[in-house]
Parts: C-alpha cells; structure tokens; sequence
C-alpha cells in the first residue's frame, strides 16, 4: 500500500531509485553508464538520479506519480563500481522492467536510456557502456533480415571471408563510370563492391542510373568468372517513401544486396527497411556513419558496442566493425568484444572485452562485420587472424589503388586471401608467418607482388583514443 | 603504359571461370590437400562429395557423388572418395564439402580435382 498523503516539494533520487538490495530479473533491461558527476554529487545519488531520468522520474514529486504503481515502472540503480583508471567516473548498473518498452522498437528503448539524461546537470559526463536485452524483448525484434548462412547460400561463398571494395572517389562519378569502376573489381575476383555512405542520388549521378548500370557490371561479371557477385546498391534517401522506391528498383532488377546508414537515417527507417528486405530476400548491408560522434569520447556518449547491439535487433546482415589494423579508430580486445555481439547466439560477460552482461540473443541470425577504412594486402593474414571466416574484409584504396588498375587489385586481395586461409586451415601461424605466406602466394600472382611492393611502408600507428578502462596507476 | 599488365580475364575464355574458395591459387599438391581435408575434420564437419560438368559450376546444386560421409574422419577414406568420383566423371569438377551441422551450413567447400580445361 502507498504510503498516505500526497508530499509536494523536491525527494532526493537515492530514496526512490537506489536500490542496492535488488536482484534483477531475467525479464529486466539492464544498462551500464559510466557516470562522471559533478563535484560534490555523491555516487548513490548520481546513480539513482540516471535511473530516475532514464525511467519514470522528474525532477519533483508530482500528485499523478501517486495514481500508478512506481515501484513497478521505476528504474532500479542497483550497483555502483569504480571505473578502473579513473579517481572520479563510476559504472552504475540500473535494471529497467521490461514493460517500460514497446516490443520491437529499439527506438523506443533508446529515447529512454539516452533520451533527457544525458544533459542532465549534475553530471559532467555520461556514457551508456553496455545494455543487456533479455531473451524475452530479443524475440519481440525482426533482427538480421536473412543472417549469415543465408547470405553464405545465397552468395555461394562457403570457409572464407567475403571481399568487398569501395569505389572511389567517393563523388563525383557518372553511374556509367561508375559501374565501370564495379565491373573491373568484381571480374578481379571480388565479391561485392559498395555504394560509398555519401553516394545517394546527387546530380552528377541520380540512383536510377546508378543503379542500372551497375547491375550490369554484376550481371557481366557473373558471367565471365562464374562466381557470384554482388554491389550494395545503397538506398539511403532523404524520405521512407524515396527509400522504398530506391528498394523496390533494386529488387525488380535482381540484385542481391542493397545498403543502408542507419544511424543517419534513424531507427524507424532502418527497421522498416530490414523487415522489407525480410519480405522480398534481399541482403542489407548497413553502413554506420555519425557513429563516432557518439561512441569515441570514453567518458560521453553511447560505446559502439550498443550500436551494435542494437542494429542487430533493429536489422542488418551487413554491418561496419572497424579494422583494428587499418586508418579507423578500433582497439583490438574492444573490436572483438563488439564483433561477438554481432554474430554469436550467447555472449558471456567479459571485462576484458569490455562486456559488461551475458547476452543471449537466442535464434536471431547473426550479422557479418566488415573490415573497412584504410586497409591493404599486408593486412591481410591479421585480418583473417581477427575477423575469421565470418567477415567482409573490404580494401577500397587498397584495391583501386593498384598501379594494374581495379581487377588486378581486386585479384591480387582475392589471392592474399586464399593464401591465408589456406594457412590457416594447415594450422601456420598467420600473424607471425605473414610475410612468409604473403611472399610464397605472390610466386603465382603478378598482381599480388606488385600490390604488396605498392603498399609495403603504409601503416597506421596512431594510439587509439576510445580504449578499454583498465587500471594503469 | 608499358608497364601495367592486362587483367587476362575473357568472357569467350572457359577456362577464366572460377569456381569460388582456392580457385585463385594455383591447384595444391597432395600434401596441401591432405592438410585441408585434416582440418574439415579438425572442425568436426560432415565431409561430402560433388560433381558437376565445368559449364555448370555457377549452379546452386552439383551431382552428389553417393551420401555424405557422416562422421568420417579419416583423410584416407575422404580423399579415396573423392577419388573414385573423379575416376568415374574425369572431365568433371570434383570438389569436398565440409557440413557443418550446428551452423546448419557448409563450413568448407573446395574443388579438389578440377576438371577439364583447368589448371
């Protein structure tokens, strides 16, 4: 029974939303946010003040909380830990019933766990770290509209990682021109090439075009090396109804696979997408610009594992992970704590892949991630080593960029590749034996040797900046 | 100019048809072979063979050469089979699958003998 009488005026958050006690239950949205408070805010109280303004609270006691059942609706902070290599940030742990949320939308869970919060004034800053979303509101998602071995089916691409290509520059081409650029990568043994994020519909090549004469260049490619090819054909547009259009073409050309930013274009867009491509069996590749505005700064924002997490529930069988080795930003134990949310059933918590939760995403399909920005042919043997077989390994400049031109770039990643699995299936160390095994492949490429003499001095030595909290006093 | 090589690829050209994992590499020795075949055991995969004309490769599905060979694992065994279907379809691609039951996927695929006109 609520206790009697109604008390206007301001309740510290600690009374209502601390709750140290509290056992979640397996049906609860869990959240972590690295909290940075104010000076002189105490941690119980910051801790519950997120929860409070992340859920059902405000910031003063208002008479219509008293109609309702708020101990039920409410967010629970029910753990407060020190961040490692910090003296003054924390990790506060708040548990969300599961009824605060519409089923299916990420958007919805979003708006409440990143929504007012984050300008809240009495922290400094504030970073989502890590959700976990029980079974119970996974299997309320579409998630991956095909997943991983589909596409392997569909691709005929079976103990390999996949190879794409961005075409460059990244504006400026006519579609026919363009499609020319497609086809000579996708003959060199490609198989996809890629939309570059900002291509859309400008002047200098509208999507119509684009989009019919690189289904040529797929179409023709196909034919002479037998294999299957693919290009996302990306459908980004300034409205829903323009993007659908842009997907029905796609479709009644009888490409494979179009592309998709998600996080430009926002939730709905993306989930409405996903569920077409569910209905009409077409792959979605998922490009994440605007993702680093928010997840790099390690004391502010939402980390890139959450991104993830939530694509894969929103709909994606493609998406964008960072290389580790290459010119994006990526700290390697980080990456593959994210890359295993995008494609196992089960997480285990694992801090020292800063996985804050076990997660089980049940039967949903996973997503493959690619390995895009700034990488080459002497990547290669460390791509493999990380991403394994379940990637899109994805060499723009690093293609186009052969002194050959396209194909033979395309040919020379196409046998680094091979060369590589091969390696590794006979059991050879690949990041060790790399050049060994890079060098012996080249015997039977000219392509390969002449790209791996391009390419030998680029590397990409800068420290990352969104590293794993750990201790280094 | 002269320095840049022509990509040799042809339409009209048979034998530029590939036919996807390791058919960029030059066809391995017997030694490279069996050490693939180890390692679809190594992952616990179902070994299985198939066939088909090389003008058909591009196809979805290859003659299956008898019934995948449910836990095998002996690399002898795998590569006799294989052997006994290149023996019977001499001009025909002859390649391994690895089944992989819990992906409910091939983990592996690979062209073990090619057919006529390859390399």
């Amino acid at each position: 029974m609520a206790k009697k009488g109604y008390d206007a005026g301001v309740k510290e958050y600690r009374d209502t939303y601390w709750m140290p006690e509290y056992e979640p239950v397996d049906t609860d949205i869990l959240a972590c946010f690295k909290i940075t408070p104010q000076p002189g805010v105490p941690r119980e109280e910051v801790a519950a003040a997120v929860a409070a303004e992340s859920s059902t609270g405000t910031w003063t006691t208002v008479w219509t909380d008293l109609l309702t059942d708020l101990d039920h609706y409410k967010g629970r902070a029910y753990r407060i830990e020190d961040v490692p290599g910090s003296d003054d940030a924390i990790y506060a742990f708040i548990a969300y019933p599961i009824d605060l949320f519409e089923e299916g939308s990420i958007v919805n869970v979003l708006t409440s766990l990143v929504g007012n919060v984050f300008g809240f004034k009495a922290l400094r800053a504030l970073r989502l770290e890590d959700i976990r979303f029980p079974i119970a509101y996974v299997m309320t998602c579409g998630g991956p509209p095909n997943g991983i071995e589909v596409e392997r089916d569909k691709m005929n691409k079976y103990g390999r990682p996949l190879l794409g290509c961005t075409i460059k520059p990244k504006l400026g081409l006519s579609a026919k021109n363009y499609g020319r650029a497609c086809y000579e990568g996708l003959r060199g043994g490609l198989d996809f090439t890629k939309d570059d994020e900002n291509v859309n519909s400008q002047p200098f090549m509208r999507w119509r075009d684009r989009f019919g004469f690189v289904q040529d260049a797929i179409e023709r490619a196909e034919r002479e090396t037998g294999e299957r090819k693919g290009h996302y054909l990306n459908v980004t547009a300034p409205t829903p109804e323009e993007m659908y259009k842009r997907a029905e073409y796609a479709k009644e050309l009888g490409t494979p696979i179009i592309m998709h930013d998600f996080f430009t274009a926002g939730f709905t867009a993306n989930t409405g997408l996903a569920n077409w491509c569910r209905d009409n069996g077409l792959l979605l590749h998922i490009h994440r610009a605007m993702h680093a505005v928010v997840d790099r700064n390690p004391n502010h924002g939402i980390h890139f594992r959450v991104l993830a997490k939530c694509l894969r529930l929103s709909g994606g069988d493609h998406m964008h992970s960072g290389t580790v080795v290459g010119k994006l930003e990526g700290d390697r134990d980080s990456t593959l704590g994210w890359i295993d949310c995008m494609r196992d059933s089960f997480i285990k918590e694992d801090r020292s892949r800063g996985i804050f939760f076990d997660q089980d995403f049940g039967s949903m399909p996973g997503m493959l991630p690619v390995a895009s920005g700034g990488i080459h042919v002497w990547h290669m043997p460390a791509l493999v080593n990380i991403f394994g077989d379940n990637s899109v390994l994805q060499f723009g400049g690093g293609t186009l960029g052969h002194p050959w031109g396209n194909a033979a770039g395309a040919a020379a990643n196409r046998v680094a590749v091979e060369a590589c699995v091969e390696a590794r299936n006979a059991g050879r160390e690949l990041e060790k034996e790399s050049k060994h095994i890079l060098t012996s492949a080249a015997k039977h490429s000219p392509e390969l040797k002449v790209a791996m003499e391009t390419w030998k001095e680029i590397k990409f030595e800068f420290d990352t900046v969104d590293k794993l909290d750990i201790q280094h006093k | 100019m002269s320095k840049v090589q022509d990509y040799p690829s042809r339409l009209g050209d048979n034998s530029s048809r590939k036919f996807e994992t390791f058919s960029y590499l030059p066809a391995m020795t017997n030694k490279q072979i069996r050490e693939q075949v180890q390692y679809i055991v190594d992952q616990g995969y179902n070994p299985g063979v198939e066939h088909t004309e090389v003008e058909n490769a591009m196809e979805n599905y290859w003659y299956m050469w008898k019934l995948p060979m449910f836990g095998e694992t002996d690399v002898n065994t795998i590569l006799a089979e294989c052997k006994a279907c290149h023996d019977a379809n001499p001009e025909n691609h002859v390649r391994l699958i690895g089944y992989d039951n819990y992906a409910q996927s091939q983990g592996a695929s690979m062209v073990i003998y090619r057919g006529k006109g390859f390399k």
